[in-house]
């Protein structure tokens, strides 16, 4: 449905996208993973057809985007971090104005809005003023107006950031109930979101694609070694030293030290590429440290994450 | 067509569910209701085709200066509060975005010389004027502020902020109302073409006496095409960017 060939995006000399390809199917909801400027908002924005590659083709459904830009807007819907909004028209208004905009008559807006509010959680606040809403409800309000016209495609650049845990869950609905008529792009740094409503993640860094699959391929090609939580008694910077030089070691993340009546314990998280968990623990005592505690990390997610955009390599 | 009239109807809402909208139009309208007391009207007495004159020497800078503060909003506003992507991830064309906006101003200065309509009133029930005069003094009224209409979409497409968009028309109007002492002061033809660039001294005058002059009204409708289309080319020039 979506084919990216080579894509590549200058800004003056530098790259933020540098030869990027990858496709996406019918109503597949897709993640797109990567720290600050790794890319992620410039490929959203090209595929929105808001930005012009400097080369390679982008292609939804068959269509261009240089080639038929116009035929490409009316089947995208985006929303970019900052719901772009008009904060004096009504909620009803303002996407009925965005669906005329994209291109429907006042018939098919008529026939179709009640639907995307409701299912946006909208149909009670639909004849309020937008600028009397709450962040949570103008997100909502951001995502009815990138549905209102049944676009192909859905891009969303961080639709949960600033939200509450609850809002989040809401907006999770929402976002997994879109799936039934289309193709989802989510772009999102909580990684726990993107692990829960995502069925494909592709990973970026500096403008590259790091990796891409199931969270359970890409927990296959990051080794085995996984993210461990680690207590070690000692001083915070012979922690760090001991850990980063152990061979294995992918990224030491979350330090933090504790005073306690045994001397300073640290707190931290190790990404390991290969499960050399015996190794590690020699190295700890090696070094003349105590290890006090070693566990499996929860978060799968973030491990892969970190590995992948911060590994050694 | 439909993409222009739905960007005039929102643009128009948005004049009329803020302040802003009303506020312009209030000042302007009681500032020419005080220019037409104080100086159209005066102490002295005055022949009543020489009041209109002047009633429409002082419409024409209250609704020029009007149609620039209505327009100085219309591009550089969405581009601060990031509602511009709405436009440029819809199938419209930049022009009618352009014209859209541009008839909103329009829409706007029309109901502000239909208000102002009681002082011509007052003067043909109380004086000798004909209703021709009145409506060609209204033609040019309307000429020119849609031609400072056009130059306030043009600011406000160059310009990031609506501060810098009304100040950049305001130089580009001023430029132009001053062009005839610039003409005084050079040599042919170059005196010529400042001459005939006067928005005021070389075009408007004709209207204010109740005569229609067709290069005048070229004049002014060239002027509002040019700035529409070097908006348009702006746009366009930003909207892959």
């Amino acid at each position: 449905m979506i084919e990216v060939q080579n894509l590549t995006r200058y800004y003056g000399r530098h790259a933020a996208v540098a030869g990027l390809s990858f496709s996406i199917q019918d109503r597949e909801i897709v993640g797109f993973l990567g720290l600050n400027g790794a890319g992620k908002s410039t490929t959203l924005k090209i595929l929105a057809g808001l930005l012009l590659p400097s080369s390679g083709t982008v292609s939804v459904d068959g269509v261009d985007v240089v080639q038929a830009p116009d035929s490409l807007r009316a089947q995208i819907g985006y929303l970019p971090e900052d719901a772009p909004l008009y904060l004096d028209m009504r909620v009803r208004d303002f996407v009925a104005y965005v669906g005329q905009l994209k291109g429907m008559d006042s018939a098919q807006v008529d026939a179709r809005i009640d639907g995307v509010l409701a299912r946006c959680g909208l149909s009670e606040r639909a004849e309020q003023v937008i600028s009397e809403l709450s962040h949570g409800y103008r997100k909502r309000v951001g995502i009815a107006q990138a549905i209102i016209h049944q676009p192909k495609l859905v891009i969303l650049d961080e639709p949960i950031s600033g939200l509450d845990p609850l809002q989040i869950r809401e907006i999770r609905e929402v976002i997994v109930g879109l799936k039934a008529d289309c193709t989802v792009l989510i772009s999102s740094h909580i990684l726990g979101e993107i692990s829960q409503t995502c069925d494909r993640i592709l990973v970026l860094k500096d403008g590259k694609m790091a990796a891409q699959g199931t969270e359970e391929e890409l927990r296959g090609s990051m080794g085995q070694g996984g993210q461990l939580e680690l207590s070690i008694r000692g001083a915070q910077d012979a922690v760090v030293a001991a850990l980063e030089a152990f061979p294995h070691t992918s990224a030491v993340t979350r330090v933090r030290s504790e005073a306690t009546e045994g001397g300073t314990v640290v707190h931290c998280q190790v990404a390991l590429a290969a499960d050399e968990r015996e190794g590690l623990i020699a190295a700890i005592v090696g070094a003349g440290l105590g290890l006090r505690r070693m566990d499996e990390a929860d978060s799968e997610l973030e491990a892969i994450f970190v590995n992948l955009t911060q590994g050694k390599g | 067509m439909r993409g222009l009239i739905l960007v005039a109807k929102r643009e128009l809402g948005a004049y009329t569910n803020t302040p802003m909208g009303y506020v312009i139009l209030a000042a302007f309208l009681l500032l020419e209701g005080l220019f037409f007391n104080a100086f159209a009207v005066g102490a002295s007495a005055k022949a009543s085709a020489d009041v209109l004159g002047d009633f429409f020497y002082f419409s024409f800078g209250c609704t020029v200066a009007a149609a620039l503060f209505f327009s100085m909003r219309l591009i550089a506003e969405e581009r601060q509060t990031g509602t511009m992507v709405l436009l440029q991830s819809s199938p419209l064309a930049n022009w009618q975005v352009v014209g859209g906006k541009f008839l909103s101003v329009i829409a706007l200065i029309t109901v502000m010389l239909l208000i102002s309509g009681y002082m011509p009133a007052m003067i043909f029930v109380n004086g000798k004027v004909s209703l021709s005069h009145i409506g060609v003094g209204y033609l040019g009224v309307f000429l020119a502020g849609a031609t400072a209409a056009s130059i306030g979409t043009f600011g406000s497409t160059v310009a990031k902020s609506q501060l810098v968009a009304v100040i950049i028309s305001g130089a580009i109007t001023v430029a132009l109302l001053m062009a005839w002492i610039l003409g005084r002061v050079t040599d042919p033809p170059v005196a010529e073409l400042w001459s005939y660039l006067s928005i005021y001294d070389r075009h408007f005058q004709s209207f204010q006496k109740g005569r229609i002059n067709t290069e005048d009204v070229i004049f002014y409708l060239s002027l509002c095409f040019g700035f529409l289309l070097l908006s348009t080319r702006v746009l366009s020039a930003r909207r892959w960017k």
